[in-house]
């Protein structure tokens, strides 16, 4: 009853092209989440597995790394360990995101459990904290359904789905993540930070184990002055 | 058959390791007060993570930086979002360039 409540005075803050970005990002997700569950049964994994472990993990990448991995004869301590590596970004994420968005009390244990790289973009990408608050909880929740779902019925269609790339779903979470964070770039300071760290990450990729190109990427916030200049200290 | 009980445990132990990952930065967060200019490098670091996700997802797969299908999609993608295209259109977009392109055998 209260998550309704609360979802409902959620809702009006929202307006329609914010609700439109956050339903296209969801079923953009789900479309992934059918590729992920078409894979997973393709590669053996129970009918139910893809499912349960979208709802539990909650975090794509990191799940496609961990099933890759153990159809690949990895052993699940090293799946698990390196699919940790990929979610390690979500500690720094939590750290961004204004404590009046997540919320006191149980609501930031389910708030927590909401926090992926979509919700976080669209919450830090509006004015005002009841617009900061309404487009985490509501992307977060949308994702909480639409991924499991996908996953699910990628999971059933099984074997129908063959080439998943061919369809060219894999450039469409860079390109939702770009298109959200666009308005931040138009910082001097921020687009200096933020194509630093992307240049780390990058050459880093070879080397690396997935997941520590991006953490390392962070070295890029201290290379980058603030606007406020250098003398004001930490 | 890639799947045992064991592969739940790792499961279960990645679902609440992330769990830790996300909670951690809340709890923090509202047990510390940061002064403006931190929670800017904060903010700053945010950004920063979701840049450097956009660049690896879109140039690298695995370990492997190559292929052309799928930055050019998302470079179409991103130019249409400069230019105020809609949501829809941009990611609509980056999906279909890109699969023409492998269509046409891109790499």
């Amino acid at each position: 009853m209260f998550i309704i409540f609360n979802m409902r005075s959620i809702w009006r803050t929202l307006d329609r092209d914010l609700l439109r970005a956050i339903v296209l990002a969801c079923l953009a997700v789900g479309a992934i989440g059918v590729s992920y569950g078409a894979v997973c049964v393709t590669e053996g994994f129970p009918l139910w597995f893809p499912a349960v472990a979208a709802v539990l993990v909650l975090a794509a990448s990191s799940e496609f790394l961990f099933v890759g991995m153990i159809a690949a004869g990895g052993s699940p301590v090293a799946a698990t360990l390196v699919a940790l590596l990929a979610n390690a970004r979500h500690l720094p994420y939590g750290l961004a995101i204004p404590p009046q968005v997540i919320q006191p009390g149980w609501r930031r244990i389910v708030a927590s459990h909401l926090m992926n790289d979509e919700s976080v973009v669209l919450a830090l990408a509006q004015p005002d904290v009841p617009r900061q608050r309404g487009a985490y909880w509501v992307c977060g929740l949308g994702m909480l359904i639409c991924w499991p779902a996908g996953a699910m019925l990628g999971a059933l269609a099984g074997n129908l789905i063959h080439d998943t790339e061919a369809l060219g779903l894999d450039a469409m979470f860079p390109a939702i993540i770009l298109a959200l964070m666009l308005p931040a770039l138009r910082e001097r300071a921020m687009r200096g930070a933020v194509l630093a760290g992307a240049a780390i990450a990058l050459a880093t990729t070879p080397f690396l184990p997935a997941g520590l190109p991006v953490l390392l990427a962070l070295f890029a916030v201290f290379l980058n002055p603030a606007p406020k200049g250098p003398q004001e200290a930490l | 058959m890639p799947y045992s009980p064991t592969v739940l445990v790792a499961l279960l132990t990645l679902a609440a390791g992330t769990f830790v990952f996300r909670f951690t930065g809340p709890v923090l967060r509202s047990r510390l007060t940061f002064p403006p200019r931190a929670e800017h490098l904060l903010n700053t670091s945010a950004m920063v993570l979701l840049g450097s996700l956009v660049v690896t997802a879109t140039l690298a797969t695995g370990q492997h930086v190559g292929g052309v299908a799928r930055p050019m999609g998302v470079v179409v993608g991103g130019v249409l979002a400069c230019r105020k295209a809609p949501f829809l259109v941009v990611v609509i977009a980056a999906a279909a360039v890109t699969a023409v392109l492998r269509l046409l055998s891109v790499p």
